[in-house]
Formats: C-alpha cells, sequence, structure tokens
C-alpha cells in the first residue's frame, strides 16, 4: 500500500483536523500592498505603449494626421503613470531609486526603463508636432518610442505574472496577450475618438482586432486556468470581467458598424477605453482573491505533488515497515 | 590567520563566488518544531532586538496564537495546531500488543487504544479503521507548535525581483533588505511563494514604507553572535549554524523522531533540490506544510521568467503585427 493518497498527500499523516488544507484559513502568499493606481497605470501604460507603435505605423504610411494623434493620446498614458507611481511609492526620489541598476530578473526595472524610453520618445515627438519643428528628430522619436512602446505595452503582464500570486503567475501565458488586446483597443478607439473618420480607418481596426484579441485570450485564460480561473469569474472581480466583456464587445461592434461617423467613433473609442480599463482592474482584483484564499496556492502545488512534477520540498525518512525494525523506544 | 576552504553549499553563480574572499560559511536556522514549547521567546526576542513595532493587541480565538502570521512587523511567529489524534504511533507493533494485552484488550479486533475512553471499552462501531494511526496510550489529541521565518531561499524570489537591487544576499548567503535603498514599491511583497515579507504600514514607526522582514540578525552575525530567537529559545527547538552542519544534523534528528513514532514527521526545506534551491531556513515538521500555513511545493516564481518573458515577447510581436495589419487597409 502506498503511503500518498491521491493528490500525493502522506496518508500516515491524516488526522480529524476540521481544515487540514490550510491553518485557520489564512492566506499563504500574501495579498498585494499595491492599490487603484496600480491597474489604473497599467492602463495607461498600454495605452502610451500602443499609441506610440500606432504613431509608427501612421508615420510610416504617411498618415500625419493620425501619427500627431496617436503621439498624443500616448502623450496621455506618458503623463499619468510617474504620478500614479510616486503615489504608490511615496515621494518622487523613490521613482528614481529603480535607475540606479538595469535589472533583468525584475520585470518592474526592466519596464521603468521601457517607461523612461517610450514617453522620452514620446514627449520628444509630442514637442516636436506643437510647435512644428525639427521633423527628422520627430521621426526619429516616433521610430524609437514605437518600438519601445510594444514592450512597454506588454510588460505590465509580465510583471504580474512574475510572482507568487496564483491567478497571475499561472495565467503568464495568456495575460500578455489580454493585455495587448486591451492596449490596442484603447489605443485605437482614442485616435478614432480625435481623429476625422476619413484618416481613422487605421486606428478603427487597430481597436477593433484589439478587442477581439484582448477577450479571446480572455476566454481561453479562465477556461486553460480550471480552478485558478475561478477568481476571474467570482466576486468582485468576476463582475469587472463581465462588465469589461460586454463594454469591450460593445465597442468593438459600435466602431464596425457607427465608426466612419464621428458620433460613432467617439461612443465605440469611449467604450474601448472603459472596457481596458475594467478589465486591468478586474485582473488585479483576480490576483487579490486568489492570494486571499489558501486553497488556490495549496491546490496548484498540491497538483504537482500528485503529478510527481512537485520539486520535493517536504523529505521523509523511516517509512513505517522500517520502524518495526527500529528498537523501541524506552 | 589561514581561512578555511568555503563549504560551496549551493550554485556556484551568485553567492559566495560573488563575495570571493569575503565569503563566509552560509548560515542558517533549523527549527526543529517537535521541540517547540509554544512559549513565543522568539517571538518577542526577535521585535526587542530589531525594534520592529507593536502592531495591535488582537484576540484571534485560533489556539494559543495571536499574532497569526509573518509580516512586515512579525519576523518570528509561532503557530498553533490542535489536532485530535494523538502526537505518537507505535514504535512497533509489539510494543503495541503488549500496551493492548495490558489494557485487557481482546483480539486484533479491538478499537485502537485512542478511541475509548481513558482506557475503557471499545467503540465497537469500528470506525476509525484498523489502519488508522494507532495511539500508544489512549493520549487522543496533539498540540503542533512551529515558530515560523523568512526562509533565507537560495533562490530568493524577493530577491530576484527588487528593482532597486535593496534586497541582497550577504556574505554569510543570507537575504537582507536594505532601508536605505528600499523604495517600497511592494514587489517583493508578492513575489515570496511564502508570504514572508510586508511593507510597513504603521505611521510613525521606523522604516515605515518600506519592505521588512527576518534579517538572520545580520548585525549580530556580523559579530560572531546567534541570532536573538535562537539565543532566547529555551528547548533549542530553534537552532542556528552552518548550513550544511545543521542539515546533517536535522536528518540525524529526523531519523530519531521517526524511531520514536512521531507520526507524520518530515523536514520542510532541507532538500536543495526544491523550487527555491533549499532553504536557508529550514524545518522538521509533523504534518503536511499547508497544515502549518506553508506552501507544498513552492518554486520561486523567477524560475518561470524565462517563459514568462517569452510569452512576453510572443504578445508584444503579435502587438507590431496587428499595427501593421491594420495600415493594411489602406486610410479608409
Ligand atoms: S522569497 Fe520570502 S522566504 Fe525567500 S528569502 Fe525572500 S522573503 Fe524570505
Amino acid at each position: 500500500m502506498t503511503h500518498f493518497d491521491s493528490i500525493g498527500r502522506d496518508r500516515r499523516s491524516r488526522g480529524s483536523n476540521p481544515a487540514p488544507d490550510s491553518y485557520y484559513g489564512h492566506p499563504i502568499v500574501k495579498e498585494p500592498v499595491w492599490e487603484l493606481g496600480i491597474p489604473i497605470y497599467f492602463f495607461f501604460g498600454g495605452l502610451a505603449g500602443a499609441s506610440a507603435a500606432l504613431a509608427l505605423g501612421a508615420r510610416l504610411t504617411g498618415n500625419a494626421r493620425l501619427a500627431r494623434n496617436a503621439t498624443f493620446a500616448g502623450m496621455v498614458g506618458v503623463v499619468a503613470s510617474p504620478p500614479l507611481l510616486i503615489r504608490d511609492l511615496g515621494k518622487p526620489a523613490r521613482f528614481a531609486a529603480m535607475l540606479r541598476v538595469i535589472k533583468v530578473t525584475s520585470p518592474m526595472n526592466v519596464g521603468t526603463w521601457l517607461l523612461n524610453a517610450t514617453g522620452g520618445g514620446l514627449s520628444v515627438a509630442a514637442g516636436c508636432e506643437l510647435l512644428g519643428i525639427l521633423p527628422r528628430l520627430r521621426d526619429l522619436a516616433t521610430t524609437g518610442s514605437g518600438l519601445f512602446g510594444l514592450p512597454f505595452a506588454t510588460y505590465t503582464a509580465a510583471l504580474v505574472a512574475d510572482t507568487a500570486i496564483p491567478a497571475w503567475h499561472e495565467a503568464r501565458r495568456e495575460l500578455p496577450f489580454v493585455f495587448i488586446g486591451g492596449a490596442a483597443s484603447a489605443a485605437g478607439g482614442a485616435a478614432a475618438i480625435i481623429t476625422p473618420p476619413s484618416d481613422a480607418g487605421a486606428a478603427r481596426r487597430f481597436a477593433i482586432a484589439g478587442a477581439l484579441v484582448e477577450l479571446a485570450a480572455g476566454f481561453v485564460m479562465e477556461h486553460r486556468l480550471g480552478l485558478l480561473g475561478e477568481p476571474y469569474s467570482q466576486g468582485r472581480a468576476g463582475r469587472l470581467t463581465r462588465l469589461s466583456r460586454v463594454t469591450a464587445g460593445a465597442g468593438a461592434a459600435v466602431m464596425a458598424l457607427a465608426g466612419r461617423r464621428r458620433i460613432g467613433a467617439t461612443a465605440a473609442g469611449s467604450l474601448l477605453l472603459a472596457g481596458a480599463l475594467l478589465e486591468r482592474l478586474a485582473v488585479f482584483e483576480a490576483g487579490r482573491q486568489s492570494a486571499r484564499d489558501p486553497r488556490y496556492v495549496v491546490d496548484a502545488q498540491r497538483r504537482r505533488v500528485a503529478a510527481g512534477t512537485s520539486r520535493g520540498a517536504s523529505t521523509f525518512a523511516g517509512l513505517p515497515d522500517e520502524r518495526e525494525t527500529l528498537p523501541a523506544a524506552s | 590567520m589561514m581561512r578555511r576552504p568555503l563549504p560551496v553549499v549551493e550554485r556556484p553563480d551568485a553567492w559566495p563566488a560573488s563575495y570571493g574572499d569575503e565569503a563566509r560559511p552560509r548560515l542558517g536556522f533549523f527549527t526543529d518544531t517537535t521541540l517547540c514549547i509554544g512559549c513565543k521567546a522568539c517571538e518577542v526576542a526577535c521585535k526587542e532586538w530589531n525594534d520592529v513595532p507593536a502592531d495591535g493587541y488582537v484576540w484571534t480565538g485560533n489556539s494559543y496564537d495571536n499574532t497569526g502570521g509573518l509580516s512586515a512587523n512579525t519576523w518570528r511567529h509561532v503557530a498553533f495546531i490542535e489536532q485530535d489524534r494523538p502526537l505518537h504511533v507505535a514504535p512497533s507493533k509489539a510494543r503495541l500488543r503488549e500496551a493492548e494485552m495490558r489494557d485487557g484488550a481482546a483480539g486484533p479486533d479491538a478499537a485502537p487504544l485512542r478511541d475509548r475512553p481513558s482506557g475503557g471499552a471499545p467503540r465497537g462501531d469500528g470506525y476509525p479503521p484498523p489502519d488508522a494511526p494507532r495511539g500508544d496510550g489512549g493520549e487522543g489529541m496533539r498540540w503542533l507548535m512551529s515558530s515560523d521565518v523568512c526562509k533565507h531561499c537560495t533562490d530568493a524570489a524577493c530577491l530576484d525581483v527588487c528593482p532597486t537591487g535593496a534586497l541582497f544576499r550577504t556574505e554569510f548567503g543570507t537575504v537582507v533588505v536594505q532601508q536605505d535603498v528600499c523604495n517600497g514599491c511592494g514587489y517583493c511583497v508578492v513575489a515570496c511563494p511564502f508570504g514572508v515579507i510586508g511593507r510597513r504600514e504603521i505611521a510613525g514607526s521606523k522604516g515605515v514604507g518600506m519592505a521588512q522582514k527576518c534579517t538572520l540578525c545580520y548585525d549580530r552575525t556580523k559579530d560572531g553572535l546567534e541570532p536573538a530567537c535562537a539565543k532566547a529559545c529555551p528547548t533549542e527547538s530553534i537552532q542556528f549554524g552552518k548550513l550544511d552542519e545543521l542539515r546533517e544534523r536535522a536528518s540525524r534528528r529526523l531519523e530519531q523522531v521517526v524511531a520514536r513514532g512521531f507520526d507524520g514527521a518530515r523536514l520542510y526545506g532541507a532538500n536543495p533540490d526544491d523550487g527555491v534551491g533549499g532553504f536557508g531556513a529550514f524545518f522538521l515538521l509533523l504534518d503536511e506544510p499547508e497544515v502549518y500555513g506553508l506552501p507544498p511545493d513552492p518554486v520561486a516564481t523567477t524560475r518561470d521568467l524565462p517563459s514568462i518573458y517569452g510569452w512576453m515577447a510572443l504578445a508584444a510581436g503579435t502587438l507590431g503585427a496587428l499595427v501593421g495589419l491594420s495600415f493594411l487597409g489602406g486610410r479608409r
């Protein structure tokens, strides 16, 4: 007879403890200390990064008006980001502390550099646009920010995936796609609001494609995760998820059907922006919920133990049969 | 003075190689929970020595545990678990039979001793099944006590994700937060697989807004002193020393307690191949880790960084492709 039950628990130690899988239901991992500013930053960061990429695309295809407007939309994200981060840290000098090293093992550190690169490029490009000067420099800055904008819009997914929070860590495959989808729908939506429809075709397509990627990746994620997908569909996170999906879906539909009229584009763009923001809030809340309940931590790890893929934190010696041969304790 | 060659306990890539000649043997804790009496001297000594602020006067109702768990303001935490089962299983069948004869139980079908009120009549309902753990003297309750602490992981996720480099590995192989560098971002808090580290939020206290956790008394070990908790522990449940020596001692101790019939004994964190590369502070437990509020198979999240960055790169590429596709249709 094996000493381990079907999910890898040591049978010899089962007792009548009423809640044997947790310590008085206490969480095992810590809930994030981050407040609402952080998921809002995720949204603005995505808006900035994807807008920078959209601006580059517009510049390359000679759509000057869209390039200019996407740059300005990106600037909104760039301007909003540092205050949100500093609000969480406490004082501005603490933001600068992240710039004393380049540390690849810390997605937060990497992201700070990406924010600087994308934000710096966008600022230069926006300045040139406003003053109508230095088109070469403007194009160079647009190119830089457009390229850095791609990882910048994505890294926040890597940031949350690189934690011990079960609903985030186990979702490391799909989360980046959820985030770029949201970023694209926000950036496309914002540009479509402020750009005359005749110049905004690419922005509309970008927005619709983004919303579709966001929705699809979200569904795949929730279903692949099984029990760990629960937090995304339950409680406050579940309400936010459903609201974000309805909003983003409606935004994409309105954009497709009425996006060529200014009023339709404005309505659709607003819905898409709201959907992308709600989706970041939902992911954030799902992470908190999964941290609060030790079941999610234990379940994912117990499944590894059962599958024989655990890393063996517990080591045993002396099985009961061997005990028989040992001299009795006096 | 000639320095003896360092015992290379772990991977060579970072510590101790990064310290060169200044590296010291890796230090750690072996917390033998079979010896813990739940006096909380470690909690108090830690708070006193490290000037950790009080964090409330709470009555939890969870046995004698009114601390709750490790946090920015609790660097040693004593867990109390009350279980309706005996501490020991019989060390041998012969001894159990002897006890049963003495108590007048008849034959192999008699209910285990622990189910009889002070050695009286069997319950007679056939429960628990015969293969359930058997008591060795009618003792039907056990109290598990365990003093938890930062594990000083070999692969420390907190240290890996720290964006400023405030978390660092000392010459003793321990993990410490530099208070003058920490920017309070809170990333380490969610990276730790054990929920050890926290950000101090008590207004007006020392180090508020910064990450706080056990330093393995870096200030004391530097001067050759043992950490405050180990010093205060009256039963040597908390043992401090060189990690390789502690591991040897612990495996001998495990054999001993198993031979004495302690039920469910196992080492937790002594295996250098586990998900965090072995703990610098490891434990002898008497039940599953989750019973003590510990994760059963902790893995440093940064072990998955290649896949995390891989999926991120794929998604960033997809975003670029979306931009490209959007402009294919021309201006309309
Ligand atoms: S990851 Fe947690 S347990 Fe490991 S060294 Fe860091 S704070 Fe301690």
